[in-house]
């Protein structure tokens, strides 16, 4: 099974909240409402793909957790 | 927790009018149940947490709110075919082809473009008369030419196809056959269009939307000719208005306005605290309970409509201090105009550049802009969607 890592860029973020309702429980918000990952490393995981494809600052970081290769977002 | 039984009658405020303490008619509840003046039972929502839930726990459903046989006004029989009408997957396989074209840093490549096409509205708007009226000469050219580039549509069709978004966005009192004319008048005229750009692609969205389409089957024709409609009109009538709305606070509070002409590095800050203050519209896009949802201290049974009042969100005070001053300095950028979860706006970036330019523009070349009637005469259009301006006639100083 693929394991991917995800990051989430806190700067370039703009709390638009779709990685949240896309992927709930993959991703939350903190007290500045700026995303991070529930958990960092996971298995590879469809909604948290179109979760990283719609965020529009392209903020999300999604890379093959054991290759470090970025994962194909389409 | 409480199950209320008979609904507050609730009549949002006029365009132009300031709008009713929420609190005050809920007797101090943060959600309740009120009857429109449409008729529509619905639960009102507010308080920045509560407003953000609806928006972002996908209990809440869009798709539902909107389906056929639901009481809705013609703006939510226009999303009912639409991306803005729709919950995941449906909507995410849709987003995600236009998305890319959204991002920010895709729409600050535009920046140069939006800033040259502001600045021959103000050199057009500088050599003709005074007093001009901005809706024609400036708020609605702006974006309506941005994004017409950007879909691949000819901007020499303006009037009609406002014509036909008037009627579809416009007055919520309207008949329903009027506005089903006009939706189907604007889905041919994008079918046509379509057509044309199918036989000979060019570098637009359009013609991307139509790769997809055909070469991918990612869309069907339907829902390719909805998504051309609703980025159009998405693009145009909100930004136009935003922009107007903006000015009218501008002018309001001259101090603020000056403190923009003294130092134009505040003005992408300004625009945030613009976007929390101006009012846009009254009544946010319904959602729709798929299950009973505890929220605000009550059960909103499933199948009830709810509406997220972001107005509520915007003032606050446990986000926002002193919410009700409007202070160009702070820092406003949660505000929750845009709205948040999967239906957050796709052009949020494309219109924060369109208002920080448009800003720049006026603020910076027309000394002493102003309104060239008192307030009282200013005239919306009916409609409760958005707030939306006939004229807006004003003059400035001559350089």
């Amino acid at each position: 099974m693929t394991r991917w890592k995800i990051s989430v860029d806190k700067h370039a973020c703009i709390s638009s909240g779709m990685c949240v309702a896309i992927a709930p429980g993959r991703f939350v918000l903190d007290g500045q409402q700026r995303s991070g990952p529930v958990e960092a490393v996971i298995e590879a995981d469809e909604d948290v793909r179109d979760a990283a494809a719609s965020c529009p600052s392209e903020a999300i970081r999604l890379v093959d957790a054991d290759t470090g290769q970025p994962v194909d977002l389409d | 927790m409480t199950v209320e039984s008979s609904p507050v009658k609730f009549t949002p405020a006029l365009p132009g009018q300031p709008a009713a303490d929420i609190r005050t008619i809920s007797g101090d509840r943060p959600v309740f149940r009120a009857e429109l003046p449409d008729g529509r039972i619905v639960w009102l929502v507010s308080g920045y947490e509560n407003v953000r839930q609806v928006m972002i726990d996908q209990r809440f459903s869009r798709a539902l709110a909107v389906a056929p046989g639901q009481a809705r006004p013609g703006v939510e029989m226009f999303a009912a075919g639409s991306i803005n009408g729709m919950d995941p997957p449906e909507h995410t396989r849709l987003r995600k082809l236009v998305a890319s074209a959204f991002t920010v840093r895709r729409i600050d490549a535009l920046r140069p473009r939006v800033a040259s096409i502001v600045g021959e509205l103000i050199d057009a708007m500088l050599d003709g008369p005074q007093p001009a009226d901005l809706v024609t000469g400036f708020s609605l050219p702006l974006p309506t030419q941005v994004i017409c580039e950007m879909l691949g549509v000819p901007a020499a069709d303006l009037e009609q196809f406002h014509a036909w978004s008037d009627v579809i966005i416009g007055d919520w009192q309207r008949d329903g056959d009027e506005i089903m004319t006009a939706l189907a008048e604007l889905y041919g005229y994008f079918g046509a269009l379509i057509a044309v750009r199918r036989a000979r692609p060019a570098g637009d969205l359009m013609s991307a939307l139509i790769a997809a389409r055909d070469d991918a089957d990612r869309l069907s024709e339907e829902e390719l000719t909805a998504m051309c409609c609703t980025l159009l009109i998405g693009g145009h009538e909100t930004t136009a208005n935003e922009i107007n709305l903006s000015l009218l606070l501008l002018f309001d509070h001259p101090g603020e306005a000056a403190k923009l002409r003294a130092d134009p590095g505040l003005i992408p800050g300004a625009v945030e605290e613009l976007l929390r203050c101006a009012r846009l519209g009254n009544l946010p896009p319904a959602r729709m309970t798929r299950e009973d949802v505890a929220i605000g201290g009550v059960v909103i049974p499933a199948g009830e409509q709810v509406m997220p009042l972001i107005g509520t969100a915007n003032k606050d005070p446990l986000v926002f201090s002193d919410p009700g001053r409007f202070d160009v300095s702070r820092d406003a950028a949660s505000h929750l105009t845009f709205g948040a979860g999967v239906h957050h706006c796709l052009g949020a970036q494309l219109a924060r550049v369109e208002l920080q330019e448009a800003f720049r523009g006026l603020i910076g070349r027309l000394p002493g802009l102003r309104l060239a009637v008192p307030a009282s005469e200013l005239e919306f259009k009916p409609g409760m969607a958005i707030h939306s301006l006939r004229e807006l006639p004003v003059r400035w100083d001559e350089p």
